[in-house]
């Protein structure tokens, strides 16, 4: 009885919350979709006992997958809880498929090779810039893609690599991916260039070896590309971007082997591309990195 | 005679039965850990390690090539480095004052941090003239800490020497230098060849430190394919090529070690 009571209660207060967000004029999507059947929060397996969703991320958190200023300790460079920049608004649209508010989730610095190293995860899910691949699914759980990625190359302007217009024509130069990336497995697989490749520990260490002249060309990919050319690099352009061979790379959420909450992830992000939930924010955080010639 | 071979029959069983109950406690304790699967799946994993073996071999041959250019330069510049502090007098002050400054700096300073500064400060000043090359950065950073490491064991080896075998040389009429190039230096650096090779070992470890630069060392390779396969067996591909590469190195200094002591005592008994 009391328990009914309370609960009609909460539905009250729900009822009057949405009301006024309504009146308010703001979005009214506050209350769609929470929640996924089958997907109940204590259903999940969740890290945190108290029932947030903890996810991880690497630090700084680089735009444009990362925005807003540094806010939140210890966070270096931008903030993910701002849900500002592409991961963080995806990161948060999932919560909120899953039934998490913006103050239910949490999140963890995580260096990308905790992400996969055997043990206890820090995370419920983690999200920066992890590609799929077969190989990689025998350790973690992948989620399905929440964006599609090309890779490209950023040289400086008015060196010769600036006017390249082939994968061919890159072959001479000296070009740099930054480790554990996919980048470098383009390099090494698909431009195979004449000299061996530079490979560098930080985004930090690989720009300031393009901006010294150490290497000529820096493979990232397509959006990172243009946040190197337009913020890091001053003098940086982007030279042109590669169309995938065979199946597109994706970068898709990384979970711990066999979580419960993959599925559930999963039929979230579904949720997400059916709604045009994806593609909006793709257009608002990553709408100016498309427009890159074509190298093949 | 029996009493003596009983005796090393039983100590070789004793050593044998130690050894095989600690090595199964280890492998007991290993593989009923919660973890142990994971752990296998991880570090363990036979078709990775097979398939990353020629790379990280191919880049092994990158440390192989830094160790040994280091080593030609830092054993004489470090034995110049030695005798520059054992110049005796008040002339020489600023000269043992700055070989100490050195010794104490490149000592104090992490090995990777000298190699970052080196390798990406360097080419970063913009001097035409200067070496780009992140392999001479990197030989430049391992021989200025390694020798400020080796010339203290040189010192160590002169310091070992007898006063009176100098003070026997000079009243005999030989100068400063002809007593150190004759009678000192022959007998220090016969005693300090085991650090010394010591030493050589801990250069070519750390020659694994040069990745951060950008160029594709072992370890470099290793973090490479373990981060394409998120499978930490690569790891122990380069493990396994260091300690291959050490271990005959060890157990010559061992050996060495070994000698001295031998001769030392025939010394004695003589």
């Amino acid at each position: 009885m009391r328990k009914a009571l309370s609960t009609s209660l909460a539905l009250a207060a729900v009822t009057a919350l949405v009301v006024a967000v309504s009146a308010n004029g703001r979005s009214t999507t506050a209350t769609a979709a929470t929640g996924i059947p089958g997907c109940a929060k204590d259903k999940l397996g969740l890290l945190d006992k108290a029932g947030m969703l903890t996810i991880g991320a690497d630090n700084p958190a680089f735009h444009p997958w990362f925005g807003g200023d540094e806010k939140t300790k210890p966070w270096k460079f931008s903030d993910p809880y701002s849900g500002k920049g592409y991961e963080s608004a995806v990161a948060y649209a999932v919560a909120k498929q899953l039934g998490f508010s913006k103050e239910q989730v949490k999140w963890a610095v995580t260096p990308f090779n905790n992400s996969f190293r055997p043990g206890k995860k820090s995370f419920d899910f983690y999200i920066t810039q992890v590609s799929y691949s077969p190989q990689r699914a025998k350790a973690v759980d992948f989620s399905k893609g929440y964006y599609f990625v090309n890779q490209s190359i950023v040289g400086r302007k008015g060196k010769p690599i600036a006017s390249v217009r082939s994968i061919n024509g890159l072959r001479k130069y000296t070009l740099g991916a930054q480790v554990g990336t996919t980048s470098y497995d383009f390099i090494v697989k698909q431009i195979r260039p004449a000299s061996s490749p530079k490979v560098y520990d930080t985004n930090d260490a690989a720009v300031q070896a393009l901006k010294n002249g150490r290497i000529d060309g820096l493979v990232v990919d397509l959006p990172t590309a243009f946040y190197v050319a337009a913020v890091q690099v001053p003098d940086g352009r982007v030279v042109g971007q590669f169309r995938a061979r065979g199946a597109r790379e994706r970068f898709g959420l990384v979970l711990p082997k066999g979580s419960k909450l993959t599925a559930c992830a999963n039929r979230a992000l579904d949720r997400l591309w059916a709604n045009g939930t994806i593609k909006n924010l793709q257009r608002i955080w990553l709408a100016h990195a498309t427009g890159a010639p074509v190298l093949k | 005679m029996t009493a003596r071979v009983s005796r090393e029959t039983r100590a070789v069983a004793i050593a044998l039965l130690s050894t095989a109950v600690l090595a199964a406690a280890i492998v007991v304790v290993a593989t009923r850990s919660p973890g142990w699967g994971a752990f296998r799946a991880y570090f363990l994993d036979w078709a990775i390690y097979r398939d990353s073996f020629p790379e990280i071999l191919h880049a092994f041959w990158l440390n192989v090539k830094l160790f040994l250019v280091a080593e030609v330069i830092i054993l004489p510049a470090a034995l110049f480095l030695a005798v520059l502090r054992s110049l005796p007098g008040p002339v020489f002050f600023p000269i043992r004052a700055l070989a100490i400054a050195y010794a104490d700096l490149f000592r104090g300073v992490p090995t990777i941090l000298v190699i970052s500064i080196l390798g990406f400060g360097m080419p970063a000043l913009g001097l035409s003239w200067l070496p780009q090359s992140e392999f001479f950065w990197a030989v430049v950073a391992l021989v200025l800490v390694y020798t400020a490491y080796v010339s203290e064991v040189y010192r160590s080896g002169i310091d070992s020497v007898h006063a009176s075998q100098d003070a026997a040389a000079r009243s005999l009429g030989l100068s400063h230098g002809q007593s150190l190039r004759l009678v000192v230096l022959p007998q220090a650096v016969r005693r300090v060849i085991p650090p010394l090779l010591n030493d050589f070992i801990g250069l070519q470890k750390d020659t694994a430190l040069v990745g951060t630069l950008g160029v594709v060392e072992a370890f470099k390779q290793a973090q490479i394919d373990q981060s394409a396969t998120f499978n930490g067996t690569p790891y122990l591909v380069a493990a396994t090529l260091f300690v291959l590469i050490t271990i005959p190195l060890a157990r010559f200094v061992d050996w060495l070690v070994a000698r001295d002591k031998k001769r030392q005592q025939a010394g004695r008994a003589a």
